[in-house]
C-alpha cells in the first residue's frame, strides 16, 4: 500500500518532469497540451459557476462538484442553489433534477448539446479530434498557463455561443468561460480536489 | 336404378349447387389480419385490441426515405409533405419540419395560461409569484439555463416548463437539415395519419398507393432513393396481398396437380370430370355454409379449399377403383361412412374453437366433406356411364402389394420409431411450443424489423402498458383523464411509472381551462402582486411587460378546442389517445415503465390499479397489452389442445363402436405413431409448434383413420384394388397438402407440411401395423 503510493508519486513526478521538458521545448503546442491532458485518468473538483445575464440585476451563482473518469465519463453535480446532476457517459447524457426526474438524450441526436458538453469533456480527456469536430481551436500561452479558444463551427451553435475560453495550467483546467451570442456569459472556476 | 329416383336425385343436387352459387355470389370475402388476431375474452380487451388493429394508432403510417445523401433526402421529405398536404385521404402528414415544430411550440407557449397544471388561485398571488419566479431563476442557474433564459421575460412563473414537465422522459426523433431523420442519420423519416372514414383494407391500399405514387412523381428524385413504409395498415395490406396471391396460386396449382394425377391413373376424361364433381360440389357448399354461418368468408378459408380437394377426391378414387362388375363390395359404403364420420369428428373440434380462422375452417370442412361424400354416394353412380372402364392398374397394384408386404415386415421398426419420437418429445417438451402470436402472422421478418426500426426512429411509444376508459362525450373524457392524471402524478414521483401521456395534457377539459382562466388576476392586481412578489429577487418588473400583456390577453382568450391544434403534431398525438367511437369516446393513456431493456422494463400494474381504485377510478382499466395478447394466445393453444384431444377421443370412440375395441386399437396405433413422428420430425427441423400444427395433426388423424379403416375392414372385395386406390388417394392428399406447405403464409404452410408428412406416415404405418396378413396373401 505504502510502496504503491510512493511508486505512484514517483510516476507522477516523472510525468511532471516530462511535461516540463516538453514545455521548455521551442514548439510547445496543441499536440503537447492534448498529450498532457490525456495522461490524467480520473479527477474530481469543485466548481463555482457565475452567470451574468442582461435580464437580471445581479449575477447568478451556482456551485457543486465535477468529476471525470477517462475515457468518457463526465459528471457535473450542482448542489446549490438547486441540486441537479448531469452525467455524460459515452454518447448518453442524463440530466437528473432535484425531484428525481431523469431525462436522457443521445449526443448523436442533439448536435448542439454535443458541441456544448464536448467542449468540456474533450478538453479534459485531451481528445483533439472531438474538439476540432465542433470548434475552430486556437491555443495560446505556455504549458504553465495556457488558454484554449473555441469558436463553434455549426451555424446553429454560433447562434447560441460565440466563444468558449478554457484556461489552465499543465494538466489542470482552471476556468471555463462561455460567451453567449447575446452578450450574456457564464464563468466557471474549477478547483481541483484530487487527480491521478 | 329407376329413372324417377334418378331424376329426383339429380334435381336435388343441381338445386343445391345453384343455391350455393347464389349464396357465394352475395358473399363478402375478406383477407385482412383479423383471422390471426385472437378474439379477446372481455369486451374491454377486445376494444383495446380493435383500437390497435384499426383505431387511430393503426391509422399511422411510418415512412422512411433511404439512399442518396442528407440534402437529397431532406428535399424529398419536404416534397412529399407538400404533395400530400391537402389530400383528403390523409388527416396529417409530418416530417418534423421547423414550421410544424414551431406550431407545436407556439400552441404550448401561447396557451400556457390555459394549459399549465400549476395554475390555481394562489399561483399569481404575491407569494405565489415570488415562489414561482424564484424557482425559475434557480432553474436559470442550472444546466438548462440557456433555455430558461429565453422564456423568462414573458413567462417568469415558468408555466411553459410545467407543461413540458408533464411529457418528460422521452426521446424525440433526431432532426437534421430541419427534418426528422433516423438515429443513424441515414434515413429521413415521416409520419402520415390516414383519414378514418370507412377505413377498410381497400381504402388503406389506395391511400398507400397514393403515397407511393406521390413519392415516385417527385421531380428529380435520384434512382438511388427508396421509400419504405410501415405501420399497421401497411402490414394488413401486404398480408392481404400475400394471402390473395397465395390463395389464387394454390387453387390453380392444386387443381392442376390433382387433375394430372387422376388423368394419369384413370386415362379417361369422363372419369376425371366425374371425379371432380364431388370436390367442386363440396367446395361450393363449404363456402356457402361459411358465408351463411359467419357473414363473410376469410381468404384463408379459401386457401384451405386445397385441403378439401385432397380429401374429397379420395372418395371418388375409392368409388371408381374398388368397383367390381358395376357394383361395390358389401362393406365399402360402411367403411366410407365411418371414414366420413371420423373426419367430421375431427373437424367438429375445430368448429368449437374460438379462434376465428379455425372455426371457419371447421365449418367449411364439415359441410364440404359431407357434401362430397353424399355426392359420391348418390350422384356419381347415377352420372357414371355403365360402360366406364378404368385403366387396368394390375401391374401397379402387384408392385404396390410387394411394397406393402415389405412394410409389414418393418412393423417393429415403426413401433420403435413411434416410441423414439415419444421419448424425444417428452425430453424436449419445454421447447415444443411457440408462444408468439406473430408466429402465425403472414408478415415477413424483414417487414417487422423495418417496422421496429421506423418506430424507434420516431421515438414511438410501444403502447405496451395502457390505462383506458370510456366516456360519453369529449368533455367528460377529458375531465376524467384529469382525475387519472392526478392519481398517476404521485406514482410517477415514486418511480412506479416513469411517465404517462394523457389527452388532457394537450387539451384540458373546458372546465379546467375555465378554472385556470378564472384564476388569472386582472391587470392592476397582477401588476401589484408582481411588484410585491419580486421583492428580494434579482429581477425588476420593468423587464416583464410582456408577461403582463400576455396575462391580460389570456384572461380574454377563447377556450381551446381540437381545432386549436390544427397543423401540430400534438394534434395527432391527441387523436391517438382520445378516440371518437360510434357512441362516446375511448381514452387510451400510455404508461411508460422506468427500466430499460428486456428484463426490467416491467411495470407494476397492480399498484397503478390499486391507486386508481383508491381514488374512485375503478372503471379505469390498466393492462399490459403484450401479456394480454400472449395470454390470450396461450389460452387458445390450450383450448386447441383440449379440442384436438377431444376430437381424437371421439374418433377412437367411433371406431370402437363401429368395429370393436380390438380393431379400433389396430386403427389407432399407426395413427398415434404417425402423429408422434410428425411432431418429432418438425421439432428436429427446428419448427416450434403452433396452434395450426395442432390442427394439422387433427387432420392427420381424421384423414389417416380412413386408410387404417380400409386396411382393417373385411369388405370381402378385391384387396389389391382397394389398396391401390388407398395409395393413389394418399398421393393426392400428400400432393395437395404438400403444395400448401410451400405457401409463404405461415398458417397455410404449417398445416400443409404437417398434414403432408403426417398422412404419408399414416399410410405407411397403417400398412405396416393394421393391414391383415391373411388378406395380404390373398391374390
Amino acid at each position: 500500500m505504502h510502496a504503491n503510493r510512493i511508486a505512484k508519486s514517483f510516476a507522477g513526478l516523472l510525468l511532471l518532469l516530462l511535461a516540463m521538458t516538453a514545455a521548455h521545448a521551442a514548439d510547445w503546442g496543441m499536440q503537447d497540451l492534448m498529450q498532457m491532458l490525456s495522461q490524467k485518468k480520473t479527477g474530481s473538483a469543485t466548481f463555482v459557476e457565475k452567470k451574468t445575464l442582461a435580464v437580471l440585476s445581479q449575477p447568478l451563482e451556482s456551485s457543486g462538484e465535477l468529476s471525470f473518469t477517462a475515457p468518457d465519463r463526465l459528471e457535473k453535480r450542482t448542489l446549490k442553489p438547486k441540486p441537479e446532476s448531469m452525467v455524460l457517459v459515452g454518447d448518453k447524457l442524463t440530466l437528473e433534477r432535484s425531484d428525481g426526474r431523469k431525462m436522457t438524450v443521445s449526443l448523436n441526436d442533439r448536435p448542439e448539446v454535443a458541441a456544448f458538453v464536448e467542449s468540456i469533456r474533450a478538453t479534459l480527456s485531451g481528445d483533439r479530434g472531438a474538439l476540432e469536430r465542433f470548434y475552430n481551436v486556437t491555443l495560446s500561452g505556455t504549458a504553465g498557463e495556457w488558454q484554449l479558444t473555441l469558436v463553434p463551427i455549426q451555424p446553429r451553435m454560433q447562434k447560441i455561443i460565440s466563444q468558449i475560453r478554457i484556461a489552465g495550467s499543465r494538466a489542470q483546467v482552471k476556468t471555463i468561460a462561455f460567451l453567449q451570442a447575446d452578450g450574456d456569459r457564464s464563468d466557471m472556476t474549477i478547483t481541483s480536489a484530487n487527480s491521478r | 336404378m329407376k329413372s324417377p329416383r334418378r331424376t329426383l336425385l339429380l334435381a336435388v343436387w343441381a338445386l343445391s349447387m345453384l343455391a350455393a352459387v347464389l349464396v357465394i355470389a352475395q358473399t363478402r370475402f375478406i383477407a385482412d389480419l383479423s383471422a390471426f388476431m385472437p378474439k379477446a375474452p372481455s369486451t374491454r380487451q377486445q376494444m383495446l385490441l380493435d383500437q390497435l388493429r384499426d383505431g387511430a394508432i393503426a391509422r399511422i403510417v411510418l415512412l422512411g426515405i433511404e439512399g442518396g445523401d442528407n440534402a437529397e433526402r431532406a428535399r424529398l421529405s419536404r416534397g412529399l409533405v407538400d404533395k400530400l398536404a391537402g389530400n383528403p385521404l390523409f388527416s396529417s402528414i409530418q416530417n418534423g419540419d421547423a414550421a410544424t415544430a414551431e406550431r407545436d411550440q407556439r400552441y404550448y407557449f401561447d396557451n400556457r395560461y390555459l394549459l399549465s397544471p400549476a395554475i390555481d388561485s394562489q399561483r399569481f398571488s404575491a407569494a405565489g409569484m415570488h415562489q414561482a419566479v424564484g424557482d425559475l431563476i434557480d432553474d436559470m442557474s442550472g444546466d438548462a439555463g440557456l433555455i430558461v433564459k429565453q422564456i423568462l421575460p414573458r413567462d417568469p412563473t415558468g408555466e411553459t416548463l410545467r407543461i413540458i414537465d408533464q411529457f418528460g422522459g422521452e426521446t424525440p426523433p433526431r432532426t437534421d437539415n430541419g427534418i426528422w431523420v433516423s438515429r443513424d442519420g441515414q434515413r429521413a423519416v415521416l409520419m402520415v395519419q390516414l383519414t378514418d372514414s370507412g377505413l377498410n383494407t381497400d381504402a388503406q391500399a389506395h391511400a398507400l398507393d397514393t403515397i407511393r405514387m406521390a413519392f415516385d412523381s417527385l421531380p428529380g428524385h435520384p434512382a438511388a432513393t427508396r421509400l419504405k413504409m410501415s405501420g399497421t395498415s401497411v402490414l394488413s395490406v401486404s398480408a392481404r396481398n400475400t394471402i390473395q396471391g397465395e390463395v389464387g396460386r394454390l387453387a390453380v396449382v392444386g387443381t392442376v396437380l390433382v387433375v394430372c394425377l387422376l388423368l394419369l391413373i384413370y386415362r379417361s376424361v369422363v372419369l376425371l370430370l366425374l371425379g371432380l364433381v364431388p370436390v367442386v360440389s363440396g367446395a361450393l357448399v363449404g363456402i356457402a355454409a361459411v358465408s351463411l354461418g359467419f357473414g363473410h368468408v376469410h381468404g384463408l378459408t379459401l386457401g384451405f379449399g386445397t385441403t378439401l380437394i385432397g380429401e374429397a377426391v379420395d372418395y371418388s378414387i375409392y368409388l371408381f377403383m374398388q368397383r367390381e362388375n358395376g357394383s361395390h363390395p358389401a362393406g365399402f359404403w360402411r367403411t366410407i361412412r365411418l371414414g366420413v364420420l371420423t373426419s367430421i369428428a375431427g373437424f367438429a373440434a375445430l368448429l368449437c374453437s374460438s379462434f376465428p380462422g379455425l372455426s371457419q375452417l371447421g365449418l367449411y370442412s364439415i359441410s364440404g366433406l359431407v357434401t362430397a361424400a353424399l355426392v359420391t354416394r348418390y350422384v356419381l353412380p347415377v352420372l357414371m356411364p355403365a360402360n366406364a372402364r378404368l385403366n387396368d392398374l394390375t401391374p401397379i397394384g402387384l408392385r404396390l402389394q410387394q411394397a406393402l408386404d415389405f412394410l409389414m415386415r418393418m412393423r417393429w421398426l415403426m413401433v420403435a420409431a413411434g416410441a423414439l419420437a415419444a421419448l424425444v418429445l417428452v425430453v424436449n417438451h419445454q421447447s415444443l411450443w411457440n408462444r408468439q402470436l406473430s408466429a402465425l402472422s403472414p408478415i415477413s421478418k424483414a417487414q417487422s424489423a423495418l417496422d421496429l426500426q421506423l418506430r424507434g426512429d420516431l421515438g414511438g411509444n410501444d403502447m405496451r402498458y395502457v390505462a383506458s376508459f370510456t366516456a360519453p362525450n369529449q368533455e367528460s373524457a377529458l375531465a376524467e383523464a384529469e382525475r387519472v392524471d392526478a392519481v398517476l402524478r404521485p406514482l410517477q414521483r415514486n418511480q412506479v411509472i416513469c411517465g404517462f401521456h394523457s389527452p388532457s395534457q394537450i387539451l384540458p377539459s373546458l372546465a379546467a381551462q375555465r378554472a385556470r382562466q378564472a384564476a388569472l388576476p386582472d391587470e392592476a392586481q397582477a401588476r401589484g402582486n408582481l411588484q410585491l412578489g419580486l421583492a428580494g429577487l434579482p429581477l425588476s418588473a420593468d423587464k416583464l411587460d410582456g408577461f403582463l400583456t400576455d396575462l391580460r390577453a389570456a384572461r380574454r382568450q377563447p377556450l381551446l378546442t381540437r381545432a386549436s391544434l390544427a397543423g401540430t403534431s400534438s394534434g395527432m398525438l391527441l387523436d391517438s389517445m382520445l378516440i371518437k367511437r360510434t357512441s362516446g369516446f375511448l381514452v387510451l393513456m400510455p404508461l411508460s415503465p422506468c427500466g430499460q431493456g428486456t428484463t426490467d422494463d416491467r411495470l407494476d400494474l397492480n399498484r397503478v390499479s390499486a391507486a386508481l381504485d383508491a381514488n374512485g377510478l375503478g372503471q379505469v382499466t390498466v393492462i399490459d397489452l403484450l401479456e394480454e395478447t400472449t395470454g390470450i394466445f396461450d389460452s387458445y393453444t390450450h383450448e386447441a389442445l383440449l379440442l384436438s384431444s377431444l376430437g381424437c377421443l371421439t374418433i377412437l370412440l367411433l371406431l370402437s363402436l363401429a368395429c370393436g375395441p380390438r380393431r379400433a386399437m389396430r386403427v389407432a396405433l399407426p395413427l398415434a405413431c404417425a402423429v408422434l413422428c410428425v411432431v418429432a420430425l418438425l421439432h428436429a427441423g427446428g419448427v416450434q409448434l403452433t396452434i395450426l400444427h395442432l390442427v394439422g395433426l387433427l387432420l392427420v388423424v381424421a384423414i389417416g383413420s380412413n386408410y387404417a379403416l380400409f386396411f382393417v375392414s373385411d369388405s370381402g372385395g378385391d384387396q389389391r384394388k382397394m389398396e391401390t386406390s388407398l395409395v393413389i388417394a394418399n398421393l393426392a392428399t400428400v400432393m395437395s397438402f404438400g403444395l400448401l406447405g410451400t405457401s409463404s403464409v405461415p398458417v397455410l404452410s404449417y398445416i400443409g407440411s404437417t398434414v403432408a408428412i403426417g398422412t404419408l406416415l399414416a399410410l405407411v404405418f397403417s400398412a405396416g401395423l393394421t393391414r391383415i396378413r391373411s388378406h395380404a396373401r390373398h391374390p
